[in-house]
């Protein structure tokens, strides 16, 4: 343990997360990690370490922290005040290097979402291959909770030596949330899948890490059986994760035997209001799936607040292919972007760096 | 004929194909579901992250970076149309579980329900084995079908807001154990002593597996608790593949 910190404040919906627990999902252990892995590799770059390393996921407010121990080095990618005690304002997408005693507290996270990444990453032990919380199975992270008042995080191993970098904040893409359509795009009417990606729909007061419940058109499923539609079917059920099961699941309306379920997917329950999901979603759902929305977009759901207004768009499979390694090219030159702070009224270094850049004269490959 | 329906593939997103192989819960749907999800373990696809087999489907979650999809997809569909059914694809357990009382609240309705006596919704619970289609909901919740069709009774209307750990429940046709406390609208009949969810194991966090059959074996609230106290030898609690169900 290179470092520790002490959580003075836990702040809210603050989860330790990483690149997910992949590898368990036929147990029934959700994917879990970070709901936006680019910002959180981006984090992560700023001070050093590889894109998955277990970092501090900021929804709402950010914590208060003190370095009981070790010098600590942090960076935050997102847009949130950060004051340290008796210092000059530091400013997110920059790496600061924190001495033993010092507090350092994170404000509102504006935009929905902020990680807070730490040189060496947090180094608690590890559940199933990954140290990403799941805060519904109480599993990983701090004990299985978000974060709090009194916890301790050792820090590992890091790179702390070396000046202060940064970069420009990591923008994605705009535009609509783009759709793969399926598994069960077949159980909706045809007017249900032209609304999904006609209209616009609002991110209701239901969203956690589990996933967003959306608020728009209706989207009506096919009428399989020949059956009325039971009223008690109309009625959403509230907890869309409760088991289905036995020969009642494969007859109700809007509803069918459970099947695999991934993060992205839009599963429709009876009454037609779509759940789109997200990391920590369970591993199976019984709710029939009107289409899934591709990995490339993902990051960018982590971002939508309750009453955020989205739209969707289908796209073909090489679309999507070509937008992940869009993505993922533009993340790596993000990376490489990353230059050293500029020192009070020195030479702005940065500008240098990102010159020769351009020019490919200072990172050539050539020999 | 469910043995004879053509496997579908079924895109979840760009990153998972869903290979879908019938539409019902059923023991010989689900056997060619485990002898897929056997042959694609064997076959050791890079691209492949993980599967997940279901009562009726297996997804399988890849790398979109490492493979192109559709060239996976088509492998996919060469080892579902070549894969045996997998008839006892996992292991056979034998678990014990206190019935009715304080540990099965619901045991004395569901008798009613069914017009039978306690003892012999035991005797039939107790019977034939239940086979785990699939985990799910929640961290070693094992969806397992067997319930004889007289037994059958819909969910809570009002879900428990705290089913304790190791609840033995059924809904439907299915039966299931609780592994941790939750909200649950499954009838509660009995609890075992044994773990079953332990996520400090890596190489089995959850006692059973999809394809595993468990057979449950009444036992006396002395006998539980005594379980309950003593360091569980899981090994113990299986059943050899050849042998015979004990009495």
């Amino acid at each position: 343990m290179a470092g520790l910190i002490e959580v003075l404040d836990g702040g809210l919906g603050v989860t330790l997360q990483d690149g997910g627990r992949p590898g368990y999902r036929r147990y029934g252990i959700a994917l879990s990690g970070a709901l936006d892995p680019v910002w959180l590799a981006c984090a992560n770059a700023l001070v050093g370490n590889p894109p998955g390393a277990a970092a501090l996921e900021l929804r709402l407010s950010g914590p208060r922290l003190r370095v009981a121990s070790g010098r600590v080095r942090v960076a935050l990618a997102g847009a949130a005040d950060i004051a340290v005690s008796g210092r000059p304002t530091f400013s997110p997408w920059q790496s600061l290097t924190l001495e033993e005693g010092e507090e350092l507290r994170v404000g509102t996270v504006r935009g929905g979402i902020a990680y807070l990444a730490v040189a060496g990453g947090i180094d608690t032990p590890p559940l199933l291959g990954s140290r990403a919380t799941h805060l519904r199975a109480g599993l990983g992270g701090v004990a299985g909770r978000a974060l709090a008042a009194g916890d301790r995080l050792p820090v590992g191993e890091g790179e702390i030596e070396g000046g202060e970098r940064r970069q420009s904040a990591f923008a994605h893409e705009d535009g609509p949330i783009r759709l793969l359509p399926g598994p069960q795009d077949d159980h909706f009417t045809p007017p249900a899948r032209r609304a999904l990606v006609e209209q616009a729909f609002a991110v209701s007061r239901d969203a956690d890490r589990m996933g967003l419940r959306l608020e728009g058109p209706p989207l009506a499923h096919e009428d399989r059986f020949g059956d009325e539609i039971p009223a008690s079917r109309r009625a959403a059920p509230r907890d869309a994760g409760a088991p289905s099961g036995g020969s009642e699941a494969t007859r109700a309306w809007g509803s069918f035997v459970s099947d695999g379920v991934a993060p992205g997917a839009l599963q429709v329950p009876p009454d037609g209001q779509p759940i789109l999901l997200l990391a920590d979603c369970q591993t199976v759902g019984g709710y029939p799936k009107i289409a899934t929305a591709i990995r490339a977009d993902l990051p960018r759901l982590a971002h939508l607040l309750p009453g955020a207004r989205l739209r969707f768009a289908y796209v073909g499979r090489e679309e999507a292919a070509a937008a992940l390694r869009a993505q993922q090219a533009r993340l790596a030159a993000w990376i490489e972007g990353i230059a050293p702070c500029v020192p009070a009224g020195g030479v702005d270094e940065a500008a240098l760096y990102s010159a020769n850049l351009i020019s490919g004269a200072l990172y050539s490959e050539e020999p | 004929m469910i043995e004879n329906q053509i496997p579908r593939l079924l895109p979840l997103g760009d990153a998972a194909w869903t290979v879908e192989f019938g539409e019902a819960i059923d023991p010989a749907l689900h056997a060619r579901v485990m002898g897929f999800a056997r042959a694609l373990e064997r076959a050791a696809l890079p691209a492949v992250i993980e599967s997940v087999p279901t009562f009726r489907s297996c997804t399988v979650h890849f790398d979109p970076l490492a493979e192109n999809a559709d060239a996976l997809g088509a492998r996919l569909l060469e080892i579902a149309a070549s894969a045996p059914a997998a008839a006892l694809a996992g292991r056979r357990w034998r678990i014990p579980v206190l019935f009715g009382g304080a540990a099965g609240p619901d045991l004395a309705a569901l008798a009613q329900h069914a017009g039978l006596s306690e003892a012999a919704v035991v005797a039939r619970l107790t019977a034939a084995p239940f086979r785990v289609y699939m985990l799910g909901f929640m961290p070693g919740f094992p969806y397992m079908g067997g319930l004889p069709a007289e037994l059958a009774m819909p969910r809570l209307a009002t879900p428990r807001l705290s089913v304790p750990a190791r609840s033995l429940a059924v809904t439907g046709e299915l039966c299931a154990i609780y592994p941790v406390a939750s909200p649950g609208g499954w009838r509660l009949l009995g609890r075992t002593p044994l773990e079953l969810f332990d996520p400090a194991d890596a190489a089995a966090p959850a006692l059973f597996a999809p394809g595993d059959e468990v057979m449950w074996q009444a036992i006396d609230a002395a006998e539980f608790a005594r379980l309950e106290r003593e360091p569980i030898d899981r090994a113990r609690f299986l059943v050899a593949p050849e042998a015979p169900w004990p009495a």
